[in-house]
């Protein structure tokens, strides 16, 4: 590094630099622009500094019954994040020995990722209707409807989460040494204590990321929710509602709330991984190193 | 899986034995493949329940009939017939769906230039200039946090820049290039390219850095022994090199902006058509076999983009 960084070095850096500032740039002017004072307007100069709008929406007083919403939004969240970890822990598992639906899976996942949300969200909310239409036809007329938060919402949610998670493991398993497994069966474990003491152990840090995207990607979706999630909102689509009538900062307070609660998961999440990471480095294990 | 089991067997084979017994046991109660099953059945039915049968319902009710309030199931082409309404009688003026299909095409291929050069280099800074490993994951960690954030956050976040008395209009009169605000900056064409390349030049990153880190270093410095310049060995040895990850960006980033209608319809203050905001009006109109018509046309024309872009690469060997 003595010699000196070429040219294009600092040209580079200074791109960078500017993507960063496009990248967080807008986000932080609206943090900023929802501590208005109760006067305050949707741009800038700020007019006064206070709490009055964040306080308002938690009073309840604001545009939406925030508090349902952000209940709804937090409950289909974690149960997204803990289905999406289970099962792609799981299904990575099976992937590390070949098995005969392997490409079927496969290629479901990546279409998964890439069919346009709404087709999918549509093809939902249809399959959903359907199946309304025949219960009321053949069972019981007077049913409302099988569609919610918790069945076509999260089956929505997890076509987008799942396949992060899949292509998650993958990266993991790419580069764990199988060895290490091997010695502890060789040493008499069961295949779960392989997995509960030695497998899961080193990929912790990993499938914490899982969960980290598994929340995430629900907490702020919103093109599959838009046709399937049903009679009630979540909190992206109530913000998403405000965006054609919005006139004053309440809507910038709400996008602070939210992303206060991205901001603490996503701290939580590193933070829990840093700690993990230095934990396996400190105890001198050089498990996972095998193959990098 | 033989290596260690080996060594074993010549050293000890009583104890091979003992462990394969034991194993067999175990064996007879699971075989391989029912784990196999197992572990990834539940994965499968969600995408089959999720994902597979609903695309099965979209192709199906898009040939069925509807009224105003309700779907008939019979067959009918009147989802079809609907929406490429006027195609023929008005030749040579393009009809509603060709013209809005020509918009949504464009703002594909504006974003996905804009996003491959932003990407391409950002990756190639990550990737090349930066050496330290721990820089390299906080800045590439800078780089994704964003996208664990709300997007329509992401869009609000413009409409203090670029509203009418916003930042960048009042800077651009107190300078003295305008006298007017230019209304041209929100809700516009503008805002709506602007709003996608802010959200998804991610998709680009990511995998364009993924295929440079797997570069052998030695084939950048054996090309510049070699005689190569800067340039050269980046157009001959780097991008050719980095392909896959190029062509997997592009696919993500061209399908997300062909189906997109919330960016659209947010940044476009609802006034711009596109292929995704089609299917949303329909249903709004509940008119569902017309809306999954023109999901079919969607799902036709993005298969068709992707079939030609993965002739390039084999997306499955790069993941």
């Amino acid at each position: 590094m003595k010699e000196g960084r070429p040219r294009s070095f600092y040209v580079l850096a200074i791109f960078f630099a500017v993507y960063v500032l496009f990248l967080y740039g807008p986000m932080i002017a609206i943090y900023v622009l929802s501590f208005q004072g109760p006067q305050g307007g949707l741009t800038f100069p700020m007019n006064g500094v206070s709490t009055f709008w964040i306080s308002k929406l938690f009073q309840g007083t604001g545009i939406v019954d925030l508090g349902a919403a952000f209940r709804r939004s937090l409950l289909l969240g974690i149960v997204v994040m803990i289905t999406t970890v289970v099962l792609s822990v799981a299904a990575g598992m099976a992937f590390r020995r070949k098995f005969k639906a392997q490409s079927i899976l496969f290629y479901s996942a990546i279409a998964s990722l890439i069919v346009p949300s709404i087709i999918t969200s549509l093809g939902i909310s249809l399959e959903f209707r359907i199946i309304d239409d025949l219960i009321k036809a053949h069972w019981n007329e007077n049913f409302e409807t099988s569609m919610g938060l918790l069945t076509s919402g999260l089956g929505a949610h997890l076509t987008w989460t799942l396949p992060f998670g899949l292509l998650i493991m993958f990266a993991i398993f790419n580069r764990f040494d199988p060895r290490l497994e091997e010695a502890a069966r060789d040493l008499g474990a069961t295949p779960w204590q392989a997995f509960r003491h030695v497998v899961l152990p080193i990929i912790l840090p990993s499938v914490i990321g899982i969960g980290l995207f598994g929340f995430t990607l629900s907490w702020d979706e919103l093109a599959r929710s838009s046709q399937a999630i049903g009679a009630v909102n979540t909190l992206p689509l109530d913000l998403q509602g405000l965006t054609t009538t919005v006139t004053n900062p309440d809507i910038y307070a709400l996008g602070t709330v939210i992303s206060a609660v991205s901001f603490t998961v996503i701290t939580l999440a590193l933070g829990t991984i840093h700690v993990l990471n230095k934990r396996q480095a400190a105890k001198g294990s050089d498990a996972g190193k095998g193959l990098v | 899986m033989d290596t260690s089991e080996d060594i074993l067997q010549q050293t000890s084979p009583d104890i091979v034995r003992g462990s394969q017994t034991a194993r067999r046991s175990k064996a007879a109660r699971l075989s391989p493949s029912v784990i196999s099953w197992l572990q990834a059945g539940p994965m499968m039915l969600v995408f089959l329940a999720f994902f597979l049968i609903p695309l099965v319902f979209v192709v199906i009710v898009s040939f069925w009939d509807y009224n105003e309030y309700q779907l008939l199931p019979a067959f009918s082409g009147r989802g079809y017939t609907d929406t490429f309404e006027g195609c023929i009688a008005q030749l040579p003026d393009l009809c509603t769906i060709a013209k809005t299909y020509v918009k949504t095409l464009k703002f594909c291929v504006l974003v996905w230039a804009i996003t491959l050069f932003i990407g391409f280099w950002v990756a190639y800074f990550l990737a090349f200039h930066i050496k330290s490993k721990t820089w390299q994951m906080g800045l590439s960690l800078l780089c994704t946090i964003p996208f664990w954030t709300s997007n329509v956050i992401r869009m609000i976040a413009w409409i203090p820049l670029l509203g009418r008395n916003g930042l960048v209009n009042s800077g651009l009169i107190k300078v003295g290039l305008i006298n007017q605000p230019v209304e041209w900056l929100l809700f516009s064409e503008f805002s709506v390219v602007l709003a996608l390349v802010h959200l998804f030049t991610f998709f680009m990153v990511v995998p364009i850095f993924n295929s440079m880190v797997r570069i052998d270093k030695s084939l950048i410095e054996a090309a510049y022994d070699a005689g190569a310049t800067g340039f050269q060995t980046l157009v001959n040895v780097i991008i050719p090199l980095a392909k896959p990850g190029i062509v997997i960006g592009s696919i993500f980033v061209i399908t997300i902006v062909m189906g997109d209608f919330i960016t659209i319809g947010v940044m476009g203050g609802q006034q711009i058509a596109a292929a995704g905001k089609i299917i949303e009006t329909r249903v709004n109109a509940l008119q569902f076999p017309a809306a999954a018509a023109n999901a079919v046309i969607l799902l036709v024309i993005t298969f068709m983009i992707i079939t030609m872009m993965s002739r390039i690469v084999d997306i499955k060997k790069e993941l």
